[in-house]
C-alpha cells in the first residue's frame, strides 16, 4: 500500500488541472466538484468540458464520454477473475472506482498474489477510496484557484484542454496502428470542423480512425484479457511501477 | 411536469454530469457483465474497440490549434513533440507557460 503513494502525485496534479480548466470553461465551482464526485474519470471529465461548452445536444456529450470510456470495458472484463468473489455492493464500489490507475494497481497486486490472483476487497477499496478523495479535494483546490483569477488567459488556463489531450494522445503512441488512426481521425476532424462544424468533427473524425484500425487488423480472434492488460500498460506507463 | 422541466433547465449541467457518471459506471461494470462472457473476440472488433480512445482524442487536439493565432498553434505543436521526451505533467506546465509567453509578445 505504501508503494501507491507516488501514484497520488499525478492524481493530485490532474485533479487541480481539471478544477482550474473547468472554471475557465465556464462551469460553476459546485458543478466542477460534482463532476469529480459523480464521474471520477480524468479524461471523461476533460472531454465533458470540451464538448459541453460547444453547446451541443446532450446525447452527443454522452456519446463522446462513452467513447473515451471504452477502454474501461476491457479493464472490467480483465478484472473478472480477481473480483468475482466480491458481494454485489462490493462490486458496485469496485467498478465505480475502476480508473486506469486502479486497474494497474489491482493487476499488479494480483500478479504478486500469484496464481489465485484474488485481490481482497480491503486492498481494492483502500487504494480506490484514497484516490477518490484526493481527486475530489484537488479538484476543489484547482477550482478555487481558477475562480480567483478574473481572466483565465492570465495563466493560459483556457488552453489546458488541448494541451492535456495532446499528452493523453501521445501516451498511446506505442500502440499498434497509432499513427494511422491518429492521422485519419485528425484529418477528418479538421475537415469536418471547417465545413460542417462542431460537434460533428468529433464523431466523424473518431469513426474514420476506428474504421482504419478495423481495416488494418488481421482476421481471426483474440483473447479479451490480454487486450486489456496491454491497453492498461500503455495508458499508465510512467505512472505505475509494475515491478 | 413543468416543475421537473424547470428544475432540469436550472441545473442542466449538474444533470448532464450525473448522466455522464452513470455512463462511466456502465462502461466500468459493462466489461465484467458483458464482455467477460466472451473469452475471445474477433481481432477486427478488438482493433476497433482499442482504437476508440485514440480516435476520439485525436479529434480534440488539432482543431483547437487552428482556433486562435500562432500562439495556439505553436503550443499544440510543442505539446505533441515534447511528449516524446518529457513526462506529461512537465509538458502541461511548459505548454501553459509557452502560450502565456507567446500571447504576451503578441503572437
Amino acid at each position: 500500500m505504501r508503494a501507491s503513494v507516488p501514484i497520488l502525485v499525478p492524481i493530485s496534479f490532474f485533479g487541480m488541472m481539471f478544477g482550474a480548466a473547468a472554471i475557465a470553461a465556464g462551469q460553476t465551482l459546485a458543478n466542477t466538484i460534482w463532476a469529480s464526485i459523480a464521474i471520477f474519470a480524468g479524461a471523461s471529465q476533460f472531454v465533458f468540458l470540451e464538448v459541453y461548452r460547444a453547446g451541443v445536444p446532450v446525447w452527443s456529450v454522452a456519446l463522446a464520454v462513452f467513447a473515451v470510456n471504452f477502454r474501461h470495458l476491457l479493464y472490467s472484463a480483465a478484472l473478472a477473475s480477481k473480483v468475482r468473489h466480491y458481494g454485489p455492493l462490493q462490486k458496485f464500489f469496485a467498478f465505480f472506482l475502476l480508473t486506469d490507475l486502479q486497474f494497474a494497481v489491482v493487476e499488479n497486486q494480483a500478479l504478486r498474489l500469484g496464481k489465485s490472483g484474488r485481490v481482497s476487497f480491503a486492498f481494492y477499496i483502500g487504494f480506490g477510496a484514497i484516490a477518490y478523495v484526493v481527486w475530489i479535494v484537488m479538484t476543489a483546490i484547482g477550482g478555487l484557484f481558477g475562480s480567483l483569477i478574473e481572466n483565465p488567459r492570465t495563466f493560459g488556463l483556457d488552453f489546458i484542454l488541448p494541451v492535456y489531450f495532446a499528452t493523453i494522445l501521445m501516451g498511446f503512441r506505442k500502440r499498434d496502428r497509432f499513427l494511422a488512426i491518429a492521422i485519419a481521425s485528425t484529418v477528418v476532424a479538421v475537415l469536418v470542423h471547417r465545413t460542417i462544424g462542431a460537434p460533428w468533427h468529433i464523431s466523424l473524425g473518431a469513426l474514420a480512425g476506428i474504421a482504419v484500425a478495423a481495416l488494418m487488423a488481421k482476421n481471426g480472434e483474440v483473447e479479451t484479457e490480454g487486450a486489456a492488460e496491454e491497453a492498461a500498460l500503455e495508458s499508465t506507463s510512467g505512472k505505475v511501477d509494475r515491478s | 411536469m413543468n416543475g421537473v422541466v424547470a428544475l432540469y433547465e436550472a441545473h442542466q449541467a449538474a444533470f448532464v454530469i450525473a448522466l455522464l457518471g452513470l455512463i462511466t459506471l456502465a462502461t466500468r461494470a459493462g466489461g465484467y457483465l458483458v464482455l467477460a462472457r466472451f473469452k475471445r473476440i474477433p481481432a477486427r472488433l478488438e482493433a476497433a474497440l482499442e482504437a476508440v480512445p485514440v480516435a476520439v482524442i485525436s479529434t480534440l487536439v488539432v482543431p483547437p490549434a487552428f482556433s486562435g493565432g500562432v500562439a495556439e498553434f505553436a503550443t499544440v505543436a510543442f505539446a505533441v513533440v515534447a511528449c516524446l521526451r518529457l513526462p506529461s505533467m512537465v509538458v502541461i506546465l511548459a505548454g501553459l507557460g509557452l502560450i502565456v509567453g507567446l500571447r504576451m509578445v503578441g503572437l
